[in-house]
């Protein structure tokens, strides 16, 4: 096959005549990072307030719940992306949407994706946190009550430290998901890791090169956060309960 | 920007259903079967005893999982004429068009997580059955096909379909190749006449109705089917 090999294009420079290309990767996976950061902290805090109203006892408050959910679970994230990036600048009043529009280039593309990865994604979280929470023994909230505990307390000392504990592995996954999620910003011209491959592809064409360093990058970053998650799973265990597998056979 | 403008949707409806959403529909259609015929395939493999079938399987499915869809979709985009020109011995790439790679991405893309669910069904199914067909006489594929996979299929259909479902949104990733497929049908238009916020909502509106619509499907579909025990 004609294919010209040349793995040393990674130490020549780039298009911008500053950094080589394996900089320019490296600068994608940063954006790729704090895209996916922002995202989450949005996406843990929103997820965990409507998977926690998902299960009070109030129907109209778990009826808003389920169909926040429900809105962003059935519309493919590009479009999401897209009403953030395309239409929400125009439906608001226009001061705010042309404030929107008069930002910088990394940041023009960034806002919109953090906004609309973590809404996206939060939706998921909240998924895992009702899912937590009800799969404790119904006892547990009554043992609260009987307790004189509030609705609110009883959540905070009770429910959510075993349930967060619970989900602790799905939302490993979910954290996964949401890094390689933000390869979807490069539609709304994000340069993230996706897009710096891409776009080294482009000016070298050095396809496989490129492909190939993003790909092992990408699993990396994988190995990376299941390590850390494992080891907070095995912190923040409480012994005699669910844990990491049991490590040591228990007491 | 003016108005909402409902006109510019009912003009493109026929380009945006007919063009689009027919695009769509057959690449999920075809990824779906694709990709659950090979799911099955790579899920036995890696449940099989011998390492040298089980290993290749799961580092495939592992490496697919670890990467962004749409870094799949431009690896096999370029990826895919090679392998073609490979194959037929012209030394050169063949050309491929837009939607054979996209299908041919889709179901290696989406064999990687049918297999995992359909590994879950294999497994469901208790080991003394698979014995006894072995005890019957039947052999391994007999025994798998006539016992095994379809009690796992059963068991495990509406997760499939609820995948099935996810593989529909994620069709739209093929707007980074420039295909015309719903989103893409939706966003040229958007562009040609200067009417994003009309389309994007309209196509988000659709996708939207869909997915309900089938999801609500197959809860009911899961409540029909499931085998009393």
């Amino acid at each position: 096959m004609n294919y010209h090999w040349n793995w040393g294009i990674f130490f020549d420079l780039s298009e911008n005549g500053r950094d080589t290309w394996l900089a320019l990767l490296f600068h994608g996976l940063g954006w790729t990072l704090l895209t996916a950061l922002c995202a989450g902290i949005i996406a843990l805090v929103v997820g965990s307030v409507v998977g926690v109203v998902r299960t009070t006892p109030n129907r109209w408050a778990v009826r808003i719940g389920n169909g926040y959910v429900e809105i962003f679970r059935n519309i493919p994230l590009l479009v999401q992306l897209f009403l953030w990036y395309f239409v929400f600048p125009e439906v608001i009043p226009k001061g705010m949407g042309d404030a929107i529009k008069a930002m910088h280039p990394p940041w023009a593309s960034f806002v919109p994706a953090v906004i609309g990865l973590g809404l996206f994604t939060s939706a998921r979280v909240a998924e895992q946190v009702r899912a937590g929470i009800q799969s404790l023994p119904r006892g547990q909230s009554m043992a609260g009550t009987a307790l004189g505990l509030t609705l609110p307390q009883t959540y905070r000392y009770v429910l959510l430290p075993m349930a967060y504990r619970i989900i602790l592995p799905p939302m490993t996954s979910e954290v996964m998901n949401l890094i390689k999620n933000t390869s979807v910003a490069l539609t709304i011209g994000l340069i993230e890791l996706t897009a710096a491959a891409r776009s080294m592809q482009e000016f070298t064409f050095q396809v496989f090169e490129a492909f190939t360093a993003a790909t092992v990058i990408y699993i990396v970053v994988n190995l990376v956060v299941v390590t850390i998650m494992r080891w907070v799973e095995r912190r923040v265990s409480v012994p005699g309960f669910i844990g990491p597998a049991v490590a040591g056979g228990g007491h | 920007m003016g108005a909402f403008d409902f006109e510019v949707i009912e003009r493109s409806l026929r380009y945006l259903f007919f063009d689009g959403m027919a695009f769509t529909l057959k690449l999920t259609a075809m990824a779906a079967l694709g990709g659950i015929f090979f799911g099955t395939l790579l899920a036995m493999m890696r449940l099989s005893s011998h390492k040298w079938l089980s290993r290749p399987a799961t580092a495939y499915v592992n490496l697919m999982r670890s990467v962004p869809l749409l870094l799949v979709i431009f690896w096999f985009y370029f990826l895919v004429p090679f392998i073609g020109g490979w194959i037929t011995g012209s030394g050169r790439p063949i050309q491929v068009g837009g939607f054979a790679s996209s299908v041919i991405t889709f179901i290696m893309f989406e064999a990687a997580y049918y297999s995992e669910i359909m590994r879950a069904g294999i497994q469901s199914i208790p080991r003394g059955q698979v014995w006894a067909g072995y005890a019957l006489g039947l052999d391994y594929w007999q025994s798998m096909g006539n016992i095994v996979l379809p009690q796992a299929f059963r068991n495990m259909l509406p997760i499939l379909l609820t995948q099935t479902i996810i593989l529909f949104q994620d069709t739209s990733l093929v707007y980074v190749l420039s295909i015309t497929d719903f989103l893409g049908a939706a966003s040229k238009i958007a562009q040609r006449d200067g009417r994003l916020v009309e389309m994007y909502t309209f196509a988000a509106l659709v996708y939207f109705v869909v997915s309900i619509a089938l999801s609500y499907c197959v809860k009911r579909l899961q409540r029909r089917i499931a085998i009393v025990r």
